[in-house]
């Protein structure tokens, strides 16, 4: 009995189609109308814009701890191919995803600054809401996938991660339920080195995360996560694949995390500033604006309205959040949603402290 | 009406339920050709195919994170963990997401599931096949916590589960399995979720109990009538949360007494829960100390010294004498 090698399926992709200065690799630029390229373009830039405006107000104390995405919103390229009727599932790191797909930046605020009601999805919406649990909601983009294959309907549910998540058991669950099941699921890990002070290198051994897709027979692609044309093509040939009833795609963008992981740490205790320099030339956001200048899509003088355009929506989200919170809250909101009709106990409890919050409010008066 | 073990009317339940809604689909490890290892799954691959009842990889995480995917999709899963000793790989996703996502999202997803799990002793297995830690669960706010006694309402229950909005916990005893067969009928019957039941009336003492130890509490009831003229009222609680605890604390408010018996661990468990209701609620009716007839604060035994750690008849009598003597 010889020993001899097994054929595997094992071939790993990179791809990339923008260089640093905006020059488009001309064979696999993907067809994208002005309007649709430009809208991409704001919505990075309103992104940038909004999470520069979050870090001030967190660090004025007026909302609490929140993860930046400053430099993975390149991340908007995997949402573009997607219908209404396909479904994510964001981690908390995929502000500019959930923005681009219908998200308001006031219901962001809401929920940074401690309320409840920022997290109520609009009908008709399907976002999941963010997990927290790194990597647990990758497996609810299987399900629900399946379930879109049990209804015979056209349709994908996508899921977010980081490099961090891969090591999460439910990680390897999902991509182990999706191969075997073969649904309509794409799986878009956003690799930004870090899982809070960890580096990638600490995660895994494996020289990509895009071959872990190999163990599960599933297409595994590693993509260039600051180019915002190599993650839509990437992800559109993935959701094509997905459509067309051929099954799930792991994608690994390869981005950088470059700010802190959430407002609450300093990467100045785990990362040398020059380990961050390198990515500046790579901002996701300058590349995009030197192709679409190139291209005669974007001048100078128009890439100074845009960013009045989204400064001035921030601001005005911001205002109409600030109404919000000082038009008052309701704390019994607390008990909305806990169960489809609240069990005799919890009506109990909410009385309890509508009393005291009554009799509160009576001693101020 | 057919005479049935707790199985056949949970295959029952199963199987009906599947017929009326295309949205119910079952999975978890064996539960298609094989027809899940007590059988609670028999058949239903051949009446409804392999997409609507999955044996899904040996993944008990991806097993709950996956039907919380299929349930926000709108469908109404009811997945398998072979034993509840194995559930808790499956905690996280119920706990992190199933029991929270419809709050998370203000009331735009929901997550209509039920985990179904085998609990309990009593049958002589392996270490992780005996354990009662219903606790847990019923802890855990935005779950529902059921566990059946019989064949009759287990069925009913299982239905009521099957159809609730919000996520179910389901314990099967499975001593109870194969124990006794009840009439269950064939037309359709709920059970609604947090209520008790009174299986006995009696004046003297009211034993509460749940699952596979309401057995032994009825044995005991039976036995002091018999041997003592002592009447004692049985209440099942079937539901563990929601505690229904108006009708046990209406009980105790006419007897003065009670024994709380599951097997559970003490400490913590359910009758902690049931105690402080009656403390809260028939505090000035009790005449003694109310009793806890439960598991030891132990993890239960191999099954050489099961019968020594679960609650029986003989432990239960003795409690309720002492609670009378006090």
């Amino acid at each position: 009995m010889p020993r001899k090698p097994i054929d595997i399926p094992c071939r790993v992709d990179h791809l990339s189609i923008l260089s640093e200065d905006g020059e488009v690799d001309r064979e696999m630029e993907p067809e994208l109308s002005e309007e649709l390229l430009l809208r991409m373009y704001r919505t990075m830039l309103l992104c940038r814009r909004f999470d520069e405006r979050m870090l001030t107000l967190q660090r004025q104390g007026r909302i609490g701890t929140f993860a930046p995405i400053k430099g993975q919103e390149a991340q908007i390229g995997a949402v573009v191919p997607l219908e209404p009727e396909d479904w994510i599932a964001p981690s908390f790191r995929e502000m500019p995803a959930e923005v681009w797909r219908g998200k308001s930046l006031e219901s962001v605020l809401l929920t940074y600054a401690g309320y409840n009601e920022g997290g109520k999805i609009p009908e008709g919406l399907n976002n999941l809401p963010i997990a927290i649990p790194v990597g647990s909601q990758i497996l609810h983009a299987v399900g629900i996938a399946y379930g879109m294959k049990y209804r015979r309907k056209r349709h994908v549910a996508m899921a977010f991660f980081g490099d961090g998540g891969t090591s999460e058991g439910d990680f390897h669950e999902a991509l182990n339920f999706a191969g075997v099941f073969q649904v309509p699921a794409v799986f878009v890990c956003q690799n930004n080195q870090w899982a809070i002070s960890v580096p990638r290198s600490r995660q895994t051994r494996s020289r990509t995360l895009a071959q872990k897709a190999v163990a599960y027979e599933i297409p595994g692609v590693q993509v260039d996560g600051n180019d915002i044309l190599a993650v839509y093509v990437a992800v559109k040939e993935a959701v094509e694949r997905a459509r067309a009833g051929e099954g799930p795609t792991f994608i690994e963008n390869v981005t950088y995390r470059m700010s802190v992981h959430t407002t609450a740490d300093d990467p100045k205790k785990y990362r040398r500033d020059e380990e961050v320099e390198p990515w500046i030339a790579r901002d996701p956001i300058t590349r995009f604006e030197k192709y679409l200048l190139k291209k005669g899509l974007l001048t100078d003088q128009k890439v100074a309205s845009v960013d009045e355009e989204v400064t001035r929506e921030v601001r005005e989200a911001e205002q109409r959040w600030a109404l919000q919170v000082e038009e008052g809250i309701d704390p019994m909101g607390m008990f909305d949603h806990a169960y489809e009709d609240l069990p005799p106990h919890i009506l109990v409890q909410r009385d309890e402290l509508r009393r005291e919050l009554e009799e509160k409010s009576s001693q101020r008066g | 009406m057919a005479k049935m073990t707790m199985v056949q009317a949970l295959n029952m339940a199963l199987a009906q339920e599947m017929e009326k809604d295309d949205r119910v689909v079952v999975l978890g490890e064996d539960v298609g050709v094989d027809g899940g290892v007590f059988r609670v799954t028999d058949g239903l691959i051949d009446r409804f195919g392999g997409e609507r009842v999955m044996d899904t990889p040996l993944a008990e995480s991806g097993i709950a994170g996956f039907s919380i995917g299929l349930a926000l999709y709108g469908l109404r899963p009811v997945c398998e963990m072979q034993f509840s000793g194995f559930s808790y790989y499956a905690m996280h996703q119920m706990e992190a997401h199933a029991a929270r996502l419809r709050w998370r999202s203000q009331g735009r997803f929901h997550v209509p599931m039920v985990l179904r799990c085998p609990y309990g002793g009593g049958v002589r297995a392996l270490e992780h096949h005996s354990e009662s830690r219903e606790a847990y669960w019923a802890h855990t706010p935005g779950l529902k916590m059921v566990i059946p006694s019989g064949p009759r309402n287990a069925r009913a229950l299982l239905v009521s589960a099957i159809r609730d909005p919000d996520p179910v916990v389901f314990y099967e005893p499975k001593a109870v399995y194969r124990a006794f067969r009840e009439e269950v009928p064939e037309e359709e019957e709920v059970f609604p979720i947090g209520r008790s039941q009174l299986v006995r009336g009696g004046k003297d003492v009211t034993l509460i109990s749940y699952g596979a130890t309401l057995r032994p509490t009825l044995e005991a009831a039976q036995t002091l009538h018999d041997r003592y003229g002592i009447e004692a009222e049985v209440i099942d609680l079937l539901t563990i949360s929601p505690l229904d605890d108006e009708l046990f604390s209406g009980s105790v408010r006419k007897t003065g007494r009670a024994v709380v018996v599951h097997e559970a661990p003490r400490s913590f468990g359910p009758g902690a829960e049931v105690v402080s209701r009656l403390v809260e609620k028939a505090f000035l009716y009790l005449e003694a100390p109310v009793k806890r007839v439960t598991g030891f604060d132990i993890v239960i035994p191999l099954y050489q010294r099961e019968q020594e750690y679960l609650p029986h008849a003989d432990r239960i009598m003795k409690a309720v004498r002492e609670t009378l003597d006090f």
